[in-house]
């Protein structure tokens, strides 16, 4: 199917991003302290943690919406610079909570914003608005609609298609079922992995749910107050703890599951 | 937008450069000086000099500002004002020393009209003879009286101040009120003392005294024309001609004349001896007057949203450039209306035109726009901001396709408070000569006459009204549905 979209990524390999001593504060607070972190190409990294731990400090560091205080954030292994961060945002889709959506725009003009505003070709954004809507599994006929007019989990999956419309080398994921309920929850993270597999893109979820990290990503980073803790599989975070917080952690969550 | 302001622009430009310059003649806003800037209008036209009259603009001030500026060539004047208000040398006063004096700045003047329309304090004659009361000396034992004064009297130099000094007058009440209107408050019994021209038609109607002045502490004020040294021979001519046609009882007999017809042209025709040709219906210039009205309007709000929404962009950041943005409109707000008009009138290319009118009300149209524009942005939620940045958009594009649309309902409604004020506000273009529903409204209350008043004041509402109704239909334009959604339960999903 994607195949013959010409908005498909032709680059074999796809991005590589690193965090080299990156480290941001913001006045004396600490947001990040000093974190070197791979994020592999083609795989799915989950940032958890407690609220306030440095989680979404990560993401708005790789889109350069803030600045790393001392450090270097690195795309396949070079810094990007300030010149170049239309162009990268370009090829970086970023979906929030609820979807991040404007809610002046329809569906179809919230997802197509970015193609018109690069003046793509209208034809061609029609059928990738299709693509899109097939593969989040967005009904076609309600595109038409606006964000106020649809669903949690739907404003979730156009926020998705959103951030897809260019077929981004990257995409991060901050919180995105935050707000939804258990159930549409569960059927949206079934999905969502289904995308990312078939997608095989780099790929950053935060989120403060270990069910739903473990679910979503094959390798974990644990923040704690500004503060990367370990990363691992979640089996590696239950047979050797790299501190007693990381037992804290694993027994909350599965309190809080039960 | 920015053609349609462009249009009305031009449009307004060209209403107010007439072909041929014609010898613009002012007035004050009283009756007298209405019916003397008529004479003259009316005198220079019957000698094939044209004229036009603007009457009823504001005070000595302005009307000084105008003809020093040159805005305007000729308005009735009074020795006293000019020896107190603008020679200001504190010499005797007398026309040949003012002739010197202004003969400096390029202002001629005409002799004496002949009369004098001294300053004086005036109260119900039963109200006076019941108190004892026959000078201004005998308020010293009545200290319990109140007095309305206009807010000229109040601020003058041979005005109340000076007045109370020399005679040691202190009054428990001393309040400003319009001149018309006191004439109500004295007969209603709401003040007891107000000053008036001794040539003030409804002296003699309203069966008031005029207290004398024993200490003589009034200058005389000798009617005259002032007139810019610059007009040609014929017209300056033409002005002197009347130089001692007019005593005091012809000049009484005018002015109630005036107000017995509401129609300051059939005073002046009165003194010229002719019948006037009937006026135009009032249909049609209550047409005129809204025409005028909706143009000072349009036009000046067209241009506030040209420069209001930019400077609201600018003021929604946070630096202290876009507080000193808000500050600045804020304070151009405080600015009183009548004081703003001053200040514009002698700048050159202003003057008395419909210019400083749409330029005084786009200033006071500003501060709504600006600061709604700016609310509105800074109200949009960061992380939409955000979103729209981490979506790769540019900055205008942003703007322009994301935080303005965003922002439309509570910018319009910037739009539509600028547009309702300014139809109050351009009232008072009237002022300064540059028509609107002010012109009645300002004339009517001069006569005390309701019916004129009305005049304007109805069409001004039904303005105000039509201006709500519009925006109803803006809103509907110019917000995205999507905004006005109405709110109701997220369906399941």
């Amino acid at each position: 199917m994607a195949g013959a979209s010409p908005f498909v990524n032709n680059r074999t390999l796809p991005t590589t991003i690193d965090l080299a001593d990156v480290e941001r504060k913001f006045g004396d607070v600490v947001a990040l302290e000093r974190t070197t972190l791979r994020f592999p190409a083609g795989e799915t990294t989950a940032l958890i943690g407690p609220s306030g731990s440095g989680k979404s400090t990560v993401l708005r560091l790789i889109l350069g919406l803030i600045a790393p205080t001392s450090g270097r954030v690195l795309f396949d292994g070079r810094a990007v610079p300030a010149a170049e961060f239309p162009a990268l945002r370009h090829r970086v889709g970023y979906v929030i909570q609820e979807g991040g959506l404007f809610p002046h725009l329809t569906v179809r003009d919230n997802v197509l914003l970015l193609g018109r505003h690069l003046r793509r070709d209208p034809k061609t954004l029609d059928r990738r608005l299709d693509e899109l809507c097939a593969l989040t599994r967005f009904p076609a006929s309600a595109t038409g609609r606006f964000p106020g007019e649809i669903s949690g989990g739907q404003r979730q999956r156009v926020g998705l298609m959103r951030a897809l419309l260019l077929d981004p080398d990257v995409l991060l994921l901050d919180e995105p079922m935050g707000a939804l309920d258990p159930l549409v929850r569960a059927e949206l993270q079934g999905e969502f992995r289904e995308i990312f597999a078939r997608l095989s893109r780099t790929v950053v979820l935060v989120t403060h749910d270990l069910g739903e990290a473990a679910f979503l990503a094959g390798r974990l980073a644990l923040f704690r107050e500004g503060r990367l803790v370990q990363t691992g599989s979640v089996e590696d975070f239950r047979r050797a703890p790299a501190e007693p917080f990381v037992e804290e952690f694993l027994r909350a969550q599965r309190a809080a599951a039960w | 937008m920015v053609k349609g302001a462009a249009f009305v622009l031009a449009f307004g430009l060209a209403a107010s450069c007439g072909a041929a310059e014609p010898v613009i003649v002012g007035s004050k806003k009283f009756t007298e000086s209405y019916v003397l800037g008529e004479i003259a209008a009316r005198t220079l036209e019957a000698r094939g000099i044209r004229a036009a009259h603007r009457q009823g603009m504001g005070g000595t001030l302005i009307l000084w500002q105008a003809l020093a500026g040159g805005a305007v060539d000729v308005y009735p004047e009074y020795t006293g004002t000019i020896a107190q208000e603008i020679v200001r040398t504190g010499g005797p006063g007398t026309v040949e020393s003012l002739r010197a004096a202004l003969a400096a700045r390029g202002i001629g003047i005409t002799d004496p009209l002949g009369f004098n329309n001294t300053y004086a304090l005036v109260m119900r004659r039963s109200r006076a003879r019941a108190l004892g009361i026959a000078t201004i000396g005998d308020l010293r034992r009545h200290p319990e009286l109140s007095a309305g004064l206009t807010h000229e009297f109040l601020d003058r130099q041979d005005g109340w101040k000076p007045l109370a000094e020399r005679y040691g007058l202190a009054l428990e009440s001393v309040r400003g009120i319009d001149h018309a209107l006191g004439y109500e408050a004295l007969r209603s019994g709401a003040i007891d003392v107000k000053d008036a021209y001794s040539t003030d038609a409804r002296i003699a109607r309203d069966d008031l005294v005029a207290l004398a002045d024993d200490l003589r502490f009034f200058p005389r004020y000798d009617a005259v024309y002032l007139y810019r040294t610059a007009l040609a021979a014929p017209t300056v001519a033409a002005l002197g001609s009347l130089a001692g046609h007019i005593d005091e009882a012809e000049m009484r007999r005018l002015n109630a004349r005036a107000e017995d017809t509401r129609d300051y042209g059939r005073a002046a025709d009165l003194f010229l001896g002719k019948r006037s040709p009937a006026g135009a219906g009032t249909a049609r210039k209550i047409a005129g007057w809204t025409a005028r009205h909706v143009q000072l309007v349009s036009l000046s709000v067209a241009l506030a949203i040209l420069f209001g929404v930019p400077l609201g962009v600018l003021a929604s950041g946070r630096s202290i450039g876009s507080k000193a943005i808000l500050s600045v409109a804020g304070i151009v707000q405080t600015i009183p209306a009548l004081a703003l008009l001053a200040l514009l009138v002698p700048v050159p290319f202003l003057g008395i035109s419909p210019r400083t009118a749409i330029l005084a009300l786009f200033l006071y149209s500003l501060l709504p726009i600006v600061r709604n524009t700016a609310t509105g942005l800074q109200d949009i939620a960061p992380e939409l901001k955000e979103s729209a940045e981490a979506l790769g958009l540019s900055p205008s594009a942003r703007l322009g396709r994301v935080y303005l649309p965003m922002a439309s309902r509570t910018i319009l409604a910037g739009i539509k408070t600028s547009a309702v004020i300014a139809v109050g506000t351009a009232t008072l273009a009237a002022l300064i000569g540059a028509g609107g529903l002010g012109e009645p409204i300002l004339s009517g209350l001069n006569l005390n006459d309701h019916a004129t008043i009305l005049e304007g004041a109805i069409p001004a509402a039904l303005l105000a009204l039509a201006v709500e109704g519009l925006f109803e239909i803006a809103d509907r334009v110019f917000i995205p549905r999507g905004l006005r959604l109405p709110p109701r339960n997220p369906p399941a999903a």
